[in-house]
């Protein structure tokens, strides 16, 4: 069905409009961090645009060592979150045993418990530990994920249960089939779930703060905010192409993934 | 005679080894599941149940700054708490901050969501740009937000004065920064609210809208009658994480205001940050940190008590 011109320009207008002022604080920053601090504090549009933002940002701040710290603590998450969740969907989609039930709600009351209630505690567990400013401090805490065994669960049952029953005759073992039919055949959904465990990791923002104490492994959120408030001049072009910096990762990531993250979120939320 | 007998003996052996089987293959599962299940449940437990009841455990005491409990004072904590016209102050920001964001979220996100439903040409560049908030993190978006509001050199404040009116304190106006930190969350949640409720309308069955086509209907009858009850599940399931997610609120606070103007955006996760890590009284953060977790649990359960009344489930 084709949609009248006159309906066509319509939304067309309200798509650029609300494009552009959802896009505009993205585009600015992008737009400042080229600028030279003169033009940005006179307000000007820019008469010229060049790197030295950049150059600034990585000579003074160690830049490269927030990225890979937060790369590292990020696929850690991921990883760890990808294990846990496949495993114990495994679990509860085709093992069947006493107990599963009530142990399938307990994973759903994981989800009322927001972090920040259980922060001070887990505080103390990680600093008891000898876990601050170490990367298991930053990234252990986050493997178990109750949302994540939810949404492999939600794939696995897919999964024509003849198929376990073909392997079990012969002769395959429950990890084995995990490993060499159930991973394979769900290599979608991990891949989802990968992204969305990527970008909330490469996101966090409270835990980092706490977990860190110095530049050994803290991470690139935490460096911008640093970035922000030790920048003496208010120089806002450097600051900007931090923040360039942070965001552009997921940015790509999750343009990339768009599509995927979107059904992969829907079908977990939903079903 | 004999024969019977054995017969019978036979029988009951078999039904023995049977139990025995049965029984020893109930346990073998068991293990076996609790293998699967044992590296979440372990991490579980000390990250999530254990702290949960030991948060709730320091809510009844004084610690000292490293966090051992001094002295059992009861309720005390909780009754500070309540008495405290700072709390009370932060209480009312977070709900206050809960009324201005959830709503704003949701219907923006649902008007760009329906327009980029539409099918025409390079759509797939708009649902990028919509999406795209998602992916800029919460530091990131509040240093955006940070230079928008900026008192002198900001955009905004250029803006409203090239248009001849006074520039607006956004951050250090008691009366404007909650308001402020408003703005900067909502737009931050775009992103993922868009995502989903695009998924929402997409799942929604094309025949529906093509029979009320054929019925004559207009588009804001067909968005009425066929979108809104359609979609109602995906709506409710946002709604949820929105306001939970805004209750946990912290990054936009601890870059943008630090909690002022005068205690104006001080809400409940900066309040326990500040009270546990900068005042060093655990017990008393610990108490604000159970009160919560009871606000989300009743959240949670209202929502689902009277939400899902509401919803259209296909």
């Amino acid at each position: 069905m084709t949609m009248p011109i006159s309906k066509r320009i319509i939304f067309y207008v309200l798509l650029f409009i609300t494009g552009f002022i959802v896009f505009a604080p993205t585009l600015m920053a992008l737009v400042m961090s080229f600028m030279s601090n003169k033009d940005i504090m006179t307000g000007s549009f820019p008469t010229m645009l060049s790197f030295d933002n950049y150059v600034k940002a990585f000579g003074q701040f160690p830049l490269l060592k927030y990225l890979f710290n937060s790369f590292i603590i990020s696929a850690l998450i991921m990883l760890g979150q990808l294990i846990l969740s496949s495993l114990a969907a495994y679990a509860f989609v085709f093992l069947e045993f006493k107990g599963r039930d009530l142990l399938f709600y307990l994973f759903i009351a994981t989800m009322m418990v927001p972090f920040e209630a259980s922060i001070i505690p887990n505080f103390h567990t990680i600093r008891d530990l000898g876990w601050i400013d170490k990367y298991e401090g930053l990234s252990i805490p986050f493997f178990a994920l109750a949302f994540g065994t939810f949404l492999l669960r939600q794939n696995f049952k897919q999964i024509p249960k003849e198929l376990r029953e073909a392997s079990q005759i012969a002769g395959m073992g429950d990890f084995k089939f995990y490993l060499s039919v159930v991973l394979p055949v769900s290599r979608t959904s991990l891949l989802t779930l990968g992204v969305y465990g990527f970008l909330t990791s490469w996101n966090m923002y409270l835990w980092p703060l706490l977990a860190t104490t110095n530049d050994s492994v803290r991470t690139v959120q935490i460096g911008l905010k640093q970035l922000q408030t030790q920048e003496q001049l208010n120089d806002w072009g450097v600051i900007m192409a931090g923040a360039i910096i942070v965001v552009i990762p997921t940015l790509i990531l999750l343009f990339i993934s768009q599509n995927k993250l979107q059904k992969g979120l829907t079908e977990g939320a939903l079903k | 005679m004999s024969l019977e007998n054995i017969v019978i003996q036979d029988a009951q052996i078999g039904q023995i080894n049977f139990e025995q089987v049965k029984k020893r293959q109930r346990a073998k599962s068991f293990i076996k599941g609790m293998l699967f299940l044992l590296p979440s449940i372990i991490l579980f437990s000390i990250f999530l149940f254990y702290p949960l009841g030991r948060t709730i455990y320091l809510s009844f005491f004084l610690t000292n700054a490293a966090g051992e409990t001094t002295v059992f004072i009861g309720w005390q904590n909780y009754v500070n708490l309540f008495t405290s016209p700072i709390f009370m102050q932060s209480m009312k920001s977070t709900f206050l901050f809960v009324l201005y964001t959830v709503p704003f979220t949701i219907i923006i996100s649902l008007f760009l969501a329906m327009i980029a439903n539409e099918k025409l040409k390079g759509i797939g560049f708009f649902r990028t740009v919509y999406s795209s908030t998602m992916g800029i993190s919460v530091a990131a978006a509040s240093v955006f937000w940070l230079y928008l509001f900026h008192p002198s050199i900001g955009l905004l404040n250029m803006i409203l004065e090239t248009l001849g009116i006074d520039g607006i304190g956004w951050l250090t106006d008691p009366d404007w920064a909650l308001f402020a930190v408003s703005i900067t969350t909502i737009w931050m949640n775009i992103g993922f609210t868009f995502l989903i409720l695009l998924g929402g309308l997409q799942s929604i069955d094309s025949y529906l809208y093509e029979s009320a086509d054929i019925d004559g209907a207009g588009y804001f009858y067909k968005v009425r009658r066929i979108t809104i009850p359609m979609l109602s599940p995906t709506l409710f399931f946002v709604v949820t994480v929105t306001i939970i997610n805004a209750f946990q609120t912290f990054g936009q606070i601890d870059i943008l205001t630090q909690g002022g103007p005068v205690n104006s955006t001080n809400l409940v996760v900066y309040s326990i940050y500040r009270e546990a890590f900068v005042n060093y009284k655990f017990g008393s953060a610990s108490a604000q940190a159970v009160l919560l977790f009871i606000i989300i649990l009743i959240m949670t359960f209202l929502q689902f008590k009277f939400g899902e009344r509401k919803v259209h489930y296909q």
